[in-house]
């Protein structure tokens, strides 16, 4: 059986399943609940500084984005960090360490970008016995109009100062959770860095509006009559997450940096996606939000499975492996030719992959054949462009297949000589390479 | 010797609510959500090719999971004006379902007819604008004969193109076979009814009963006071078996049993059998027969000429009466009935068997007793008027065009009176509003907008 155990930015973990900073770990009942249901980790929902305790809406907090049958695919949410007092968080973070000795306790913490909120709280952390600290530079509602969450994360001097003032004021690992809501997310994880953090977790939430009450023409949700931006979450973020890891993970400069994968991972092959793409572990919140802490189990299962059969005996031995398959576009091969092939066996005769073609600028699937209904990609005008394979509906019908070296391409007419060039020595680009 | 055991009330109260309330309960707004959301809009939907009236099939579904049912049922109801119900009594499973590609993918169609009830429901309870408008006056007037499906689907077409049109209708209540021709739970709570006044609220049609053809009206009159004559009328006559004895009581046709059950207000007030006996295999037969038993009849039977595959009653259907405890019995043919003291007491068959396309006796013989005997052989057409002594006909029903033209100058003819179809409600509505299109073009009027072209099919060579 496969090792899902993991040491990330030395802190140790029975699996690669954290849950996020976030409402499932705001108090010691979930987070009990959580160990309970095989979690190896949580990152304690965000503590701000001592004091009159935060202060949250009470009205709608959440709201998704639907799929088929109501099921989940997008999720908002308008909540602030922890609400409960300081202390009360400190005491039971402490207990629940106690009682979990094998399971990773980071705590989250955001407090403003001060020096001396920094120095005052993270000792008192520290004396939680936690294993390490998450510093949420990524909360874009709400705290970041006060000057903190992902109005730090935006500006990467910010991100290095506060590091390197957390390094200096606690022995603990240090992993910076960055935004998304930003245009290039390798400045604030190269200030991360410089800073001295000892990982990055990535990404927090992305701004979001999440749709509008047409009947009252308001922002939904909203409380009692006006709404704010949210942060948004949940399955359809995962490309997003997953392409700020990549541009990350495939920066030499970072190459050693630790990354923790967020962003929609709701079962075991997302989270082996994000482990593939170079991510020491990931942290989940959406998908526990949805449907409880149990799913755990699930992921632990399909995972182990996967890596059996793979055999892949622990998580490094496939961490990062598809890194380098992520370039830039200059770097793809022009010479490369695909067409799509549709199995006539499996087809159903929906015919979508012929309309999405016909609509889509190719023209290259037809829709009979002898007077009869049936889809066939027509080589000499496809441009392997993958639409169909997007649309069908049944899996594994249409598939794209590559031209061998010495045959031609019936759309060009040109021979595939199966040496590689790319965009920079192409004779149509003007800035070409000799 | 047994006596005949015919009588009423063989339930309790109860038993009659529930045998005779909606067979098919609709979808909630949360099945028919999910089911919506099943359908893969196809290109060239191989569903809308297999609805005789060419419902937009893909459209009406995806507008019912974008909650748009006011546009969903507009969808089904520019295309069949009875929408409603038809996503009753069609036979999906022979038509828009068979052809659905979940077919092949899952063994498992989207459930079309129930999404199309429930779109077309919430129009029926609902009190919006009028889905449908009338284009300015033609002047034009025509009459229709027979307020059935086919009749009905080509006046209010007729109405939306702006002519008038006068309905003559020789029962009491319109609506045809819809009113007087289907299962009871398969149209509860006076639907037909209420899917007419609703078809009617366009305005430009009036409905005159007890106008029978070459009784109360004749053809010629018609031809000479309106532009243009539509003949809907149905299937009049019923086949007899040919047999001594079929005037005894207990001895009856299925179309006017099945018509008594829609009329009545009492199910406990109508007598059935203990043992009855359905000849035929058609969709008469098997609701003649599955009333028989939801009305308490002990032991039902149908007998079929041929084997179930070949039953004109669809899979479905047939599986339907085996599920209401109906027996269906091949390969046989009534040869005669016995009676005993002016009371029907059983039926006598002859096995047969297939030879080179033909039935022949195989010399055996069966018997099963019976108290009540519905004959479901089929029906014909009754032409009682002088002025149809002309029409052409094939295999008994009137011929026509592609565009339901008969071979009399100025009329037209559409649904079971015509030749070329299943007999199905969804094509007499098809067949209506072809011809009232046809006719519209033969008035030389020029519209803009798209052409309407569809054709009748299966008229053969």
């Amino acid at each position: 059986m496969a090792d899902l155990s993991t040491t990330f930015a030395g802190i140790r973990s029975p699996n690669p399943f954290w849950l996020a900073s976030a409402p499932p770990t705001d108090k010691e009942y979930n987070v009990n609940r959580a160990f309970e249901a095989g979690w190896g980790g949580v990152v304690w929902k965000t503590l701000g500084e001592a004091g009159p305790p935060i202060v949250n809406v009470n009205g709608p907090r959440y709201a998704a984005l639907y799929a088929h049958d109501r099921q989940l695919i997008g999720f908002n949410n308008i909540e602030l960090i922890t609400d409960r007092p300081l202390e009360v968080n400190l005491d039971e973070i402490a207990r629940v360490k106690r009682n979990w000795p094998d399971r990773a306790m980071v705590v989250s913490i955001m407090v403003p970008c001060e020096e001396h909120a920094w120095k005052a709280i993270l000792p008192r952390v520290e004396d939680t016995g936690c294993d390490g600290i998450e510093l949420n530079f990524g909360c874009p509602h709400g705290m970041s109009e006060r000057g903190m969450g992902s109005a730090v994360g935006q500006v990467p001097e910010y991100i290095e100062m506060v590091t390197r003032w957390c390094k200096q004021y606690t022995r603990l690992p240090v992993i910076v959770k960055l935004t998304p809501n930003v245009a290039d997310i390798k400045p604030p994880a190269l200030a991360a860095q410089r800073g001295g953090a000892d990982a990055v977790s990535l990404i927090n939430t992305i701004n979001s509006v999440m749709g509008v009450d047409l009947d009252a023409l308001l922002i939904y949700p909203n409380t009692g009559g006006t709404g704010s931006h949210g942060g948004y979450c949940g399955p359809a973020v995962k490309p997003i997450a997953q392409n700020m890891v990549a541009e990350i993970a495939r920066t030499p400069e970072m190459a050693w940096l630790p990354i923790s994968g967020i962003g929609g991972i709701t079962n075991w092959r997302d989270a082996a996606e994000f482990i593939a793409l170079g991510c020491g572990n990931v942290q989940v919140c959406t998908a526990a939000m949805t449907y409880g802490f149990k799913i755990v189990q699930d992921m632990c299962s399909g995972l182990a499975e996967y890596m059996d059969a793979k055999g892949f005996h622990n998580i490094d031995a496939f961490r990062g492996r598809a890194v380098p398959s992520i370039v830039n576009w200059n770097q793809l091969n022009l010479n490369h030719i695909e067409k799509a092939r549709i199995a006539q066996d499996l087809c159903i005769q929906c015919g979508r992959c012929h309309v999405v073609c016909e609509d889509t600028s190719h023209q290259a699937i037809s829709a009979t054949k002898d007077g009869k209904r049936h889809f066939e990609v027509m080589d000499d005008e496809c441009v392997g462009c993958n639409l169909c394979v997007s649309v069908c509906p049944v899996p594994e019908c249409i598939t794209m297949h590559a031209l061998q070296p010495g045959q031609t391409d019936p759309r060009t007419g040109q021979w595939v000589s199966g040496e590689y060039a790319n965009w920079t020595t192409h004779p149509n680009n003007p800035a070409r390479l000799a | 010797m047994p006596q005949p055991d015919v009588k009423a009330g063989r339930l309790s109260a109860c038993q009659y609510l529930t045998n005779f309330g909606d067979a098919h309960p609709p979808l909630t707004n949360a099945q028919a959500l999910i089911e919506a959301e099943r359908c893969y809009y196809c290109f060239d939907a191989p569903c809308i090719n297999a609805c005789p009236t060419g419902i937009d099939i893909p459209s009406f579904i995806r507008r019912i999971s974008e909650d748009n049912l006011r546009g969903a049922a507009k969808a089904i109801l520019e295309a069949n004006i009875f929408g409603g119900m038809c996503a009753r009594v069609c036979p999906t499973e022979v038509l828009c379902e068979q052809a659905c590609v979940r077919n092949t993918n899952e063994d498992k169609p989207v459930e079309i007819g129930l999404l199309q009830r429930h779109a077309t429901d919430h129009l029926m309870a609902s009190n919006g604008a009028p889905l449908f408008t009338r284009a300015a006056p033609t002047g034009r007037r025509i009459a229709v004969v027979g307020a059935g499906p086919a009749g009905l689907a080509c006046a209010h077409r007729c109405a939306m193109l702006g002519h008038e049109v006068v309905v003559f209708e020789a029962k009491p209540k319109p609506g045809g076979l819809n009113e007087y021709g289907l299962a009871t739970y398969k149209t509860v709570d006076d639907f037909a009814q209420k899917e007419i006044a609703w078809l009617l609220s366009i305005g430009g049609i009036e409905i005159r009963h007890g106008q029978a053809l070459g009784e109360q009206v004749l053809l010629a009159d018609l031809s000479r006071d309106f532009d243009a004559v539509f003949l809907g009328l149905g299937l009049g006559g019923v086949n007899a078996l040919g047999l001594q004895g079929e005037a005894t009581p207990g001895v009856g046709n299925a179309v006017e049993f099945i018509a008594g059950l829609r009329q009545t207000r009492d199910y406990a007030a109508v007598p059935v059998g203990r043992r009855v006996v359905v000849i035929g295999g058609g969709m008469t037969a098997v609701d003649a027969a599955v009333q028989s038993r939801k009305l308490g009849a002990q032991e039902v039977t149908i007998v079929y000429r041929r084997d179930q595959p070949r039953m004109p009653a669809s899979t479905y259907e047939q599986d339907w009466a085996q599920r209401n405890g109906v027996t269906i019995r091949e390969w046989s043919v009534p040869r005669a009935l016995d009676t005993d003291g002016g009371q029907v007491e059983g039926v006598s068959f002859a096995q047969v068997q297939e030879l080179n396309g033909q039935l022949v006796p195989t010399g055996k013989h069966w018997r099963i007793e019976a108290d009540t005997v519905l004959k479901a052989i089929g029906q014909t057409l009754v032409l009682a008027d002088p002025g149809l002594a002309t029409l052409a006909l094939r295999s008994g029903r009137i011929l026509v065009d592609g565009e339901g033209r008969s071979s009399l100058a100025q009329v037209w003819a559409g649904g079971d009176c015509t030749y070329g179809g299943r007999d199905l409600t969804v094509e007499a509505v098809e067949h209506g509003k072809i011809a009232a299109h046809s006719i519209d073009r033969a008035f030389g009027i020029q519209r803009g907008g798209k052409p309407f072209t569809r054709t009748r099919t299966g008229l053969g060579a």
